[in-house]
C-alpha cells in the first residue's frame, strides 16, 4: 500500500508554522487564522484518508501490519545504532492521528473567536501549528528516539502556548512550571532510553517490540540495585511518561498550565499533549508487559493519581482547574488500564489495552468540549470562578446543552461514549482483581459527583450579579462544540475492538452486565447526590463543609503537594545542591576562565610585534620557523 | 599518448570552456550588453557545477571515477570532484557577492579582468588537486598563484591593494622558490616525481626531512599556517573585500585538499615526519591565529586571524586520514567555512561599500538600522564559533570526531588545545555579536540599501549557515564519495 503522501501530514503544520511565525506579522488576523485553519483542514482530510485506508486495509492472518511509510537514516552512531526519522503507520498511531487533528482543527475554528482581537493572535497560530506538527511527529514516530526529538517540542510548544500572555506574570511562572517539571521527568526518559538502546542497541520500535523477547535477552543478567536493568529503564521511561501526563506527584504543572488560553487547555492539557504518557507507553506495551513489576507500578500510580485528582476536584472552584483535575483523573483511568492487562490477547488479560485507547479516543473529544464550552462561559461572564457563574443555562442555551452532553459521557450515562469506554475499563480492572475494580468504580463515583458540581454551579444555581447580560458565543465558538457533541454522542457505538487492540486481532466488545450496571448506578447515586446539592441555592454545602473542616482545606489546597514542592526544591535543593554548585562556577569554573582570558591577552600584548608590517620580519620569521621545525624533525627521526 | 586523453579531464576541459566563453563575451559585446557580464559568469559556472555534479549519472562522460590519465599524472576521483564542487558552489557565491562591486566605476573596465582572472585561478586548483605528479601540481599551484597577485592589485588606484599585492607576489615567489628546492631534493632522493614512485622509494633521511618540511612550509604559505602566515593579515587588509573572501575560503580550501593528497599518497611513508611537524604547526596555527584575533580592531584584519585560526582546524582532518574519517571531515569543513566566511565577508563589504566603515567599534548598534545583515553576521559568527545548532558545530563536531577516532594520547592532546582555543574564539566572535545587537550607538550605520546580488548572498550563506549541519544528506555525500 501507498503511504508516501502521509509526508504531507508532518509536511504541512512544519510549513504553516514558517509561514505564520515569519510572515504573520504582515498578514492581517482574519487572514492569519483562516491561513492557519485551512491548514490544519487538510492535513485533518490527509489523516481521515490514511486511517480510511489502513483501516480499510485487509488483515494479514488476523493481524493489522504496521506500515512504515518513511524511514530515513538521520544519524549513525555505530552500524546497529542509528537514529531515524520516518512515519509509522499502525492502528494506535493512525487512531491518534484521527484524534490530534479533529481535536486541533476545532481548537483552530474556535480560536477564531476566542482569540479574536487579541495581541499576538498570529503568534498564536504558528504556536499552534508548531503543536500540532510536534504532536504529530511524536505519534507517528518509528524509533524511540525520533519520539523523544519531538516529546521536547511538544513540550516547547506547550511552554509558549501556556505563556502566550507574557505580561501576566502569572502565566509566566505557569510556563516555566510546565516546561521545568515535564523536563525533570524527561531527565529519567532520556535515561531510560540510553539504558535501553546500550542494552538492545536498538531505537526501533519494531525490533523493541517484536516477538520473542528480543528486550528481555539482550538485558538478561545485567542487575542494578536488586533489580534488573530492564525494569529500571522501562520504569525511567515511564516517569517521562508520568511528567508529561501529570501523573502523581509530577501532576503540579498541569493546573496552573490553565493560565494558558482555554482553547489551548483544550488541545494540548486535555485532548493530546497530555496523553502522550499513556500513547506512550502503549506503544511500548509489548516490552511492558515483560516487566510485570514495572506494570504494577504503573497500575500504583494511576489509580492514586485517579483517587486524588478527582477529590480535589470536588471543591475547585476555578472551573478550569476543576476541569485539570478531572483531566489528571481521567487519564490515570487509562495508565489504569494498561497497568492492569496481563497478556496481549484481549479476551484474556489483555482488554485493558483496548480500553485505554478507546477512553483516550473518547476522552478527547468529551473534555476537549468542556474546555471549549467552559471557554465560551469565560468569554461570556469573564471570569474563571464559579462564584461569578450561576444560572447562565438562559443566556447560553447551545453550550449549556453541549456541555451537558459532555458531563453525562464523563460520567459514564449510556448512551454517550465516556459510559462505553470507561465500562471496558472498569471491566479490564475487575479482571486483574477484586481491589482494583472497586477502587476504580468509587473514583467514576466521584467523577459523576464533581462534574455536576461543575455543571450546577455554572448554569444553575445562584445567579451572580453580571455587568452586562451574557450573551451567546459567535458560530466560530459553537460550531465546534456542536460538532464535538454530535461526536461525542455518537462516538460509543464506533466499534472500537475493530480498529484498535494490543494484538491487532479483531475483538468484539460486549459489555459486561454487572459491571456495567453497578457504575451506571453509582454513577446516578452521584449525580442525584450533586443535584440535592448544588441544583438550587441552598445551606448544605456549607454545612458538609462546616462539619469536615480539615478534608475540605486539605483538599482545596490539593493535599500541600505544592508546597511540598516548594520545600523540596527551595529548602534542600537550593540550599544543599544548588548553592555549592553556584560557589565552585563563580570561583573555580570562572577564576579559571578569567585566568584563560589574562594570560591570552598578555601573550597576545606580548606577541604582537611580531606582526609589524616589514616584509624582511616576515621572511624572516618564515625561515627561521621552517629551519627550526626541520632541525627538530631530523633531531628526532634520524639516529 | 593519444590526444583522446585529455577528453578524461571533464572538470578541467568544461572550467576552460566557461573561462573561454567569458572572455569572448567580455572581449567583443558592446558596453552595453557587458553589464549583464556578472550574471552570465555565475550562470555558466552554474551550469558546469551541475556538469560536475550530474554529469556522471546523466552519462556526458569526462567525468569517470578514478580517471588515470598521462602515465598517472592526473587523476579524478569521486573525492576530487565532490572537492570541485565545493570550489564551485564557493566561487559561485563570491561572484554574487563581487556582482555589485564591479558595478563601480572603477571597476567597470576592469571586471571581464576580474572574473577571467579569478576563473584561471580557479583551474590551476583544479590541477593542483588532481595532480598526482609534483610537475603537474606545481604548475597549477603557480596558476593558482600569479593571477591572485593581479586580483589583489585589481584596485591599483589604491595604496593598499598595491601594497598588499607586492607583499603578496613576494611571499608567494619565496615560499614557491623554497618548495620547489624542496621538490628538487625530493627528485634527487627517489629519482621520480610521481606520487607513487615518490611513496614507494622515499625512506627517511636528513635530506628528505628537510624537504617534506619546505613543501609543508610552501603550501603553509598557502593556507596561512602559523609561521609562516604572516602576510595573510597585510594582505587580506589591503585586497578588495571580494578578492579577500576568495583568498580566504576557495584558495584555502583547495590548497587544503592538495596537501592532504600529496602527503597521504605521496609521502604516505614519511608519515612520522610531517604528522609530528604539522602536529606542532596545527597546534601553534590555531593558538596563535585566536591570539591575534582578539586584538583586531579592523573587521578584514580580524577575518584575516580569524581564518589563520580556522586553517588549523582544517589540517586536523589531515592528522586522521587514516581512519576513513579525515578527507570528509576536512571537505565538510571547508563548505561549511566557505558559507561562514563568505557571509561574514558579504555583510563587511556590504557595509564598507555603502558607508566606508570596516572598524567593529562602528558596528555598534546595527541591529537597530540594518537587522537582517546584523542576524546574518551574527549566524556567521556564530557558525565559525561553533555554535549549536549552525553548520559551524557540526562541521567542527566531524573533525574532532575524526581526529578522536585515532585514538591516540597525542591526538586527545590536539583535540583538547583546539577545544580550548575554541572557548578564546568564542570570546571574539561574540564581540561582534556584541556591537551589533547591545552596545547603544547615537550615530549607528545608516540603513543600507542593498542589491539582488548581495540580498542573495546574505540570504544563501546564512541559509546555508542553518542547513547544512542539520540536512545530514550533505555529510553523507561527501563521506559515500570518499570511500
Amino acid at each position: 500500500m501507498d503511504y508516501s503522501y502521509s509526508i504531507l501530514i508532518l509536511a504541512l503544520p512544519l510549513f504553516m508554522f514558517l509561514t505564520l511565525a515569519l510572515g504573520g506579522n504582515k498578514m492581517s488576523q482574519k487572514f492569519a487564522g483562516i491561513l492557519g485553519t485551512a491548514g490544519l483542514l487538510t492535513i485533518a482530510v490527509l489523516s481521515y484518508m490514511v486511517a480510511f485506508q489502513y483501516f480499510g486495509m485487509d488483515r494479514v492472518d488476523g493481524v493489522r501490519d504496521a506500515e512504515i511509510a518513511y524511514n530515513f537514516e538521520w544519524l549513525s552512531f555505530t552500524d546497529k545504532l542509528t537514529i531515524n526519522l520516518g512515519i509509522l503507520l499502525d492502528p494506535i498511531s493512525v487512531m491518534m492521528l484521527v484524534v490530534i487533528t479533529t481535536v486541533s482543527l476545532m481548537v483552530h475554528i474556535y480560536s477564531m473567536g476566542y482569540m479574536h482581537g487579541e495581541r499576538g493572535f498570529q503568534r498564536y497560530y504558528a504556536f499552534l501549528s508548531l503543536f500540532t506538527f510536534s504532536m504529530l511527529g511524536l505519534v507517528v514516530a518509528t524509533n524511540i528516539f525520533q519520539m523523544y526529538i519531538f516529546w521536547e517540542l511538544v513540550g516547547v510548544s506547550s511552554y509558549l502556548l501556556i505563556g502566550f500572555y507574557y505580561t501576566k506574570p502569572s502565566a509566566v511562572s505557569a510556563s516555566k512550571k510546565a516546561f521545568i517539571v515535564t523536563r525533570f521527568a524527561d531527565l529519567g526518559f532520556l535515561i531510560g532510553i540510553l539504558l535501553l538502546s546500550f542494552y538492545t542497541e536498538t531505537f526501533s520500535f519494531d525490533q523493541l517490540t517484536a516477538e520473542g523477547g528480543f528486550f528481555l535477552t539482550s538485558t538478561s543478567g545485567a542487575t542494578f540495585l536488586g533489580c534488573s536493568v530492564a525494569s529500571w529503564a522501562m520504569a525511567l521511561i515511564f516517569m517521562g511518561g508520568a511528567g508529561k501526563s501529570a501523573m502523581f506527584p509530577l501532576h503540579i504543572w498541569l493546573p496552573d498550565a490553565m493560565e494558558g488560553p482555554t482553547p489551548v487547555s483544550a488541545l494540548i492539557h486535555a485532548a493530546t499533549m497530555v496523553v502522550a504518557g499513556v500513547y506512550l507507553v502503549a506503544r511500548l506495551f509489548p516490552v511492558y508487559l515483560s516487566v510485570p513489576e514495572v506494570l504494577d507500578l504503573i497500575t500504583w500510580v494511576g489509580a492514586i493519581t485517579a483517587l486524588y485528582a478527582a477529590i480535589v476536584a470536588c471543591v475547585q472552584s476555578d472551573i478550569k482547574r476543576v476541569l485539570a483535575f478531572s483531566t489528571i483523573s481521567q487519564i490515570a483511568f487509562m495508565i489504569v488500564a494498561l497497568g492492569v492487562c496481563t497478556s496481549m490477547v484481549p479476551s484474556e488479560g489483555g482488554l485493558g489495552y483496548m480500553a485505554s485507547m478507546f477512553h483516550l479516543f473518547t476522552h478527547a473529544m468529551f473534555k476537549a468540549l468542556l474546555f471549549l464550552g467552559a471557554g465560551a462561559v469565560i468569554h461570556a461572564v469573564h471570569s474563571n470562578e464559579m462564584s461569578h457563574m450561576g444560572g447562565l443555562r438562559k443566556y447560553l442555551p447551545i453550550t449549556h446543552i453541549t456541555f451537558l452532553i459532555a458531563c453525562l459521557a464523563i460520567a459514564g450515562i449510556p448512551p454517550f461514549s465516556g459510559f462505553f469506554s470507561k465500562d471496558e475499563i472498569l471491566a479490564a480492572a475487575f479482571n486483574k482483581s477484586m481491589f482494583w475494580g472497586v477502587w476504580m468504580t468509587v473514583v467514576a463515583a466521584i467523577t459523576a459527583f464533581y462534574m455536576f458540581r461543575l455543571y450546577f454551579g455554572i448554569f444553575w444555581g445562584k445567579e451572580a450579579k453580571h455587568e452586562h447580560t451574557p450573551h451567546e458565543s459567535p458560530a466560530t465558538m459553537t460550531i465546534p462544540l456542536i460538532i464535538l457533541a454530535i461526536v461525542t454522542c455518537v462516538a460509543g457505538f464506533i466499534p472500537f475492538g475493530e480498529f484498535v487492540t494490543s494484538n491487532g486481532e479483531a475483538y468484539h466488545i460486549h459489555l459486561d452486565m454487572t459491571v456495567a450496571v453497578t457504575s451506571v448506578v453509582c454513577a446516578v447515586v452521584a449525580i442525584a447526590l450533586a443535584t440535592w446539592l448544588f441544583a438550587k441555592p441552598n445551606p448544605k454545602p456549607e454545612k458538609m463543609q462546616a462539619a469536615l473542616p480539615n478534608l475540605h482545606k486539605w483538599a482545596y489546597n490539593r493535599f500541600y503537594m505544592d508546597n511540598v514542592y516548594q520545600f523540596i526544591t527551595h529548602k534542600i535543593i537550593f540550599a544543599c545542591i544548588s548553592k555549592p554548585i553556584a560557589w565552585f562556577d563563580r570561583h573555580i569554573i570562572d577564576g579559571t576562565m578569567d585566568m584563560f582570558a589574562t594570560v591570552t591577552n598578555s601573550v597576545a600584548e606580548k606577541i604582537k610585534g611580531f606582526q609589524s608590517g616589514k616584509l624582511q620580519m616576515y621572511v624572516w620569521i618564515y625561515i627561521v620557523g621552517a629551519m627550526i621545525l626541520a632541525v627538530a624533525a631530523i633531531y628526532t627521526f634520524v639516529k | 599518448m593519444s590526444y583522446s586523453e585529455f577528453l578524461g579531464m571533464g572538470a578541467e576541459l568544461s572550467l576552460m570552456a566557461v573561462i573561454i566563453l567569458l572572455f569572448i563575451y567580455d572581449t567583443f559585446t558592446s558596453s552595453k550588453v557587458g553589464k549583464y557580464l556578472p550574471i552570465t559568469a555565475i550562470l555558466l559556472l552554474g551550469i558546469q557545477t551541475l556538469y560536475l555534479a550530474f554529469g556522471n549519472s546523466l552519462g556526458l562522460g569526462g567525468l569517470n571515477d578514478d580517471t588515470s590519465l598521462f602515465g598517472g599524472m592526473y587523476v579524478s576521483t569521486n573525492i576530487s570532484n565532490v572537492a570541485k564542487i565545493i570550489l564551485n558552489i564557493g566561487t559561485i557565491l563570491v561572484f554574487t557577492q563581487a556582482a555589485s562591486w564591479v558595478k563601480e566605476d572603477d571597476m567597470k573596465i576592469r571586471r571581464g579582468e576580474y572574473y577571467v582572472l579569478t576563473l584561471i585561478t580557479l583551474l590551476g586548483m583544479y590541477f593542483m588537486m588532481s595532480a598526482q605528479n609534483f610537475l603537474l601540481f606545481f604548475i597549477g599551484l603557480e596558476t593558482a598563484s600569479l593571477p591572485m597577485t593581479a586580483l589583489v592589485a585589481i584596485e591599483k588606484y589604491k595604496e593598499n591593494s598595491y601594497e598588499a599585492a607586492a607583499k603578496y607576489l613576494f611571499f608567494a615567489v619565496f615560499s614557491s622558490a623554497l618548495m620547489l628546492l624542496g621538490l628538487s631534493y625530493i627528485y634527487g632522493a627517489t629519482g621520480t616525481l610521481y606520487y607513487t614512485g615518490i611513496a614507494s622509494e622515499l625512506t627517511v633521511t636528513p635530506l628528505t626531512i628537510v624537504a617534506i618540511v619546505l613543501f609543508l612550509a610552501g603550501m603553509g604559505f598557502k593556507l596561512s599556517l602559523v609561521p609562516f602566515h604572516l602576510w595573510t593579515a597585510d594582505v587580506y587588509q589591503g585586497a578588495p573585500t571580494v578578492v579577500t573572501s576568495y583568498l580566504s575560503v576557495i584558495s584555502k580550501g583547495a590548497a587544503a585538499y592538495a596537501l592532504m593528497v600529496a602527503l597521504t599518497t605521496a609521502f604516505g611513508s614519511g608519515s612520522e615526519v610531517w604528522f609530528n611537524v604539522l602536529y606542532i604547526v596545527i597546534a601553534l596555527t590555531i593558538t596563535i591565529g585566536n591570539l591575534f584575533a582578539i586584538r583586531q580592531q579592523n573587521i578584514k584584519r580580524f577575518l584575516a586571524f580569524s581564518s589563520v585560526s580556522q586553517a588549523g582546524y582544517i589540517m586536523l582532518g589531515v592528522m586522521s586520514y587514516e581512519n576513513g574519517f579525515g578527507d570528509a571531515s576536512l571537505l565538510y569543513y571547508v563548505l561549511v567555512y566557505i558559507f561562514s566566511n563568505i557571509a561574514a565577508f558579504a555583510v563587511a563589504g556590504a557595509i564598507e561599500r555603502a558607508s566606508g566603515k570596516l572598524n567593529i567599534n562602528d558596528y555598534d548598534g546595527l541591529y537597530k538600522t540594518n537587522p537582517k545583515l546584523s542576524v546574518a553576521m551574527m549566524l556567521a559568527m556564530f557558525s565559525l564559533a561553533g555554535i549549536p545548532p549552525f553548520a559551524g558545530f557540526f562541521s567542527k563536531f566531524f573533525i574532532f570526531y575524526s581526529a578522536i577516532e585515532t585514538g591516540t594520547i597525542p591526538m586527545y592532546v590536539l583535540v583538547f588545545i583546539a577545544l580550548l582555543n575554541t572557548i578564546i574564539s568564542l570570546y571574539y566572535y561574540l564581540l561582534v555579536v556584541k556591537a551589533m545587537f547591545l552596545k547603544d550607538n547615537e550615530t549607528p550605520i545608516a540603513t543600507i540599501k542593498s542589491d539582488g546580488y548581495t540580498k542573495a548572498v546574505v540570504f544563501v550563506t546564512a541559509l546555508g549557515i542553518i542547513l547544512l549541519g542539520l540536512v545530514s544528506c550533505v555529510y553523507d555525500y561527501i563521506y559515500n564519495a570518499a570511500i
